[in-house]
């Protein structure tokens, strides 16, 4: 042989993406949420957020030591993982819960199912709900230096009080850390679907699907007022943007992700206009979660040439 | 009706300028030539000569080896050296006829013919004999393409003018020297067809030949330009026919059955040498290009010209290139050794100076859809690509492995540079060698 070349099957090229550049896509639309809820909140949160974080990272660094696997905490996903679940915490929660929180994620959820592509469900949101019932008291108390009292979810829920539209918007409003200001999450979102790491369908079904829901079923009719604040509050604008998209646990085909988009609105206002609680964010999607296999099944596309060349 | 493009495809880098703006250029063949019996689809062809004939330019030197099959022809004057297996482009060893080169180019005598007095029987034959398969890269015989059960039900003939594939600029240039040649050889095919429109579909990045054509068919009422959206794979006969007419077919259905005969801008110009000049199909045109040669553009090439000879004549290697491939960087061969002759499939010849797939380690799948939204076949590749791995075949088939058409877009975009492409190709080629048997 005169030369030797390099061999390989077709395609020769590759587009420049790689699961690195998107996770840190994901990293970069959360930092203006992250910016306000540390500007809102203080300090503490800052605190809170960067201890996740460290932890999410540490924990599979040290998981792939331990299982001698390969190291695989440069794909950045256990950063987004540490960030979202860090901007579900309160704003006041002890360090200590954020490396629970943490450590359940990544070793729990994440890597006991075969690490990244493989879990089945959320890992910042599994910790969460996991979380929320084993230290119901610190999660649901969401008073702190700035706020005290009751979230506006609340409020609306109880029917007592009243809840000034501009700062739910806005952000000026009691939660967890990052999930106040709709404005700033807005943006994140902005941000990655015009980079084309989400697309409307999931956040766009949910959030329509869950809007009807509340005004077929809430009881306050047409009051845009009543329905503004129920999509500013609570958890609605981080789960649907960043938490419901969540490449490996959403439908992968396109109707299934109507489908499951829709489920997530029904269900996130079935929680919280029925249920005892004024959230349901969470609970839905990671409802939601575990359909997908289903979904996807009932979901097959048509190929070319059989009826789906027009999807 | 037609929307002039399809779902999914990719855009990646199109490197069409290294070589798009210089002139074709004629080769000279110096060396041996290797004539290999099998360059297309279908039985190999007979060798009809023996070493130590001597062999003219234009002289049949193996024949069909039955319909589906297509004859070779010497495409310089010389004698017989071999008949031996050699190498080719895809690695497989393929009985071929050497001949030693005595460049005198002496030919046989070619006649021509006036296709305005022939009937379709005799154009067929024309084209039959002279050995014209699909040159776009399947090497399927024209003549055979051309001749399906019921000829009335065409609607279209479609010139695959796409040229979708990154880098190659041969049918561009064909387009743009030799516009005539191709309206012809179109207006010769739809001879065969009664009821049938020509269409010239060209992607849109080259408006110069969509102007070029528009300008030479203005007097045509059986032909039309069709600007098509830039988008790869365009050219892929099923997204072609859907992208000109509106018209669907699946993996099992031929482009005849949605009334659509579809060919290759250098086959319809082989179409137009054969029937009117009575020549036999000897040249293609080579697109030699990559970051590694030091001038790549098109070459007007004897079919059987070593690789080596085609490198030399585009300014030989800048820098030693890491990977050479055979055809586009989507779809082409990558080769292991330059020592193979052009075949009538081969349309390129891409050196790249850094292989930058093999420094890509594949990290797990993050489901994130971006090869769903890709695939043209509509197919679930991430899912397929697991089956195939599995080696579940009926899961396979019932997840229709089989509407794959293998153009590599879902491996092009994969973030996690996972080998999807090439799971699903391998377990095709498992399911269609089983079928056969």
């Amino acid at each position: 042989m005169s030369s030797v070349l390099k061999v390989s099957s077709n395609p020769h090229i590759r587009s420049k993406d790689t699961t690195a550049h998107i996770m840190q896509y994901v990293v970069i639309a959360l930092l203006p949420a992250t910016a306000f809820g540390v500007y809102n909140f203080g300090l503490h949160a800052l605190l809170v957020i960067l201890t996740t974080v460290a932890t999410t990272v540490l924990t599979e660094y040290l998981y792939d030591k331990c299982m001698k696997k390969k190291n695989s905490i440069s794909d950045f996903s256990a950063v987004v993982t540490g960030l979202l679940l860090a901007l579900n915490l309160p704003p006041q929660a002890p360090l200590w819960l954020g490396i629970i929180g943490g450590i359940f994620a990544i070793i729990v959820v994440k890597m006991l199912f075969g690490g990244l592509g493989q879990n089945f469900m959320n890992p910042a949101l599994g910790a969460r709900c996991f979380l929320i019932i084993s230290f119901t008291s610190i999660m649901t108390n969401f008073d702190c230096d700035a706020y005290t009292g009751a979230t506006p979810l609340a409020v609306i829920k109880s029917g007592e009080g009243s809840v000034e539209l501009l700062d739910m918007v806005i952000g000026r409003i009691s939660g967890t850390i990052g999930e106040t200001s709709m404005i700033a999450l807005l943006i994140g979102a902005v941000f990655l679907l015009v980079m084309g790491v989400i697309d409307l369908r999931i956040p766009g079904s949910y959030i329509i699907s869950f809007a009807l829901f509340v005004l077929l079923f809430s009881g306050h009719g047409f009051d845009m007022e009543y329905l503004v604040s129920q999509l500013a509050g609570g958890g609605l604008m981080l789960g649907a943007f960043f938490m419901a998209t969540d490449y490996v646990t959403r439908p992968i085909t396109k109707t299934g992700q109507y489908i499951f988009g829709i489920f997530l609105g029904v269900m996130t206002g079935i929680f919280r206009l029925f249920g005892p609680s004024a959230e349901g964010v969470s609970y839905a999607i990671i409802l939601g979660n575990l359909l997908v296999p289903l979904i996807e099944r009932v979901t097959k596309p048509k190929p070319f040439g059989k009826g789906g060349e027009r999807a | 009706m037609a929307k002039l493009t399809f779902h999914g495809g990719v855009h990646p880098y199109d490197g069409k300028d290294l070589s798009k703006d210089k002139p074709m250029k004629t080769i000279v063949p110096q060396g041996e030539m290797v004539y290999p019996l099998s360059q297309h689809i279908g039985a190999p062809a007979v060798p009809m000569v023996k070493k130590g004939d001597r062999v003219l330019v234009g002289q049949k030197i193996a024949e069909a080896g039955g319909f589906v099959s297509a004859p070779i022809y010497a495409t310089v004057s010389g004698t017989v050296k071999t008949i031996e297996p050699r190498r080719v482009v895809t690695g497989d060893l393929v009985n071929s006829i050497i001949v030693d080169n005595d460049k005198l180019f002496e030919e046989v005598k070619f006649t021509p013919h006036d296709a305005a007095k022939l009937n379709k029987k005799e154009i067929i034959e024309l084209i039959q004999e002279a050995g014209i398969v699909g040159m776009g890269g399947a090497g399927f015989p024209t003549h055979v393409k051309l001749s399906p059960k019921e000829p009335e039900k065409i609607d279209y003939v479609i010139a695959n003018c796409a040229e979708c594939e990154p880098y190659l600029t041969s049918d561009y240039r064909r387009m743009l020297e030799e516009p005539q040649k191709l309206v012809d050889g179109l207006k010769i095919i739809l001879k065969l067809f009664d009821n049938a429109q020509g269409i010239l579909a060209v992607e849109d990045n080259k408006p110069d030949c969509i102007e070029v054509l528009s300008k030479l068919v203005e007097n045509e009422d059986r032909i039309t330009v069709k600007a098509l959206k830039t988008k790869y794979p365009q050219g892929a006969e099923r997204q072609l026919i859907y992208a000109a007419t509106g018209r669907a077919i699946h993996s099992a259905m031929l482009p005849a059955d949605a009334g659509c005969v579809v060919d290759n801008v250098d086959t319809i110009v082989a179409v137009y040498h054969a029937v009117t000049e009575g020549k036999p199909l000897m040249n293609r045109i080579v697109t030699v290009t990559g970051d590694a040669v030091n001038d790549p553009r098109n070459f007007y090439v004897r079919i059987g010209m070593n690789y080596k000879d085609l490198i030399e004549e585009a300014g030989g290697f800048k820098t030693e290139p890491e990977k050479v491939v055979s055809g586009g960087p989507m779809m082409g061969f990558a080769l292991f050794d330059l020592n193979v002759p052009t075949t009538k499939t081969a349309s390129a010849l891409l050196c790249l100076t850094k292989d930058e797939v093999s420094m890509m380690e594949p990290s797990p799948c993050i489901n994130c859809g971006r090869c769903v939204d890709a695939c043209p076949g509509r197919v679930v590749p991430r899912k397929l690509a697991v089956l195939a791995q599995h080696q579940d075949e009926e899961a396979f088939i019932a997840n229709d492995g089989m509407e794959c058409c293998e153009c590599g877009c879902c491996s092009f975009v994969c973030p996690a540079k996972r080998h999807l492409t090439q799971s699903i190709k391998s377990m095709r080629k498992t399911i269609l060698g089983k079928k056969k048997k």
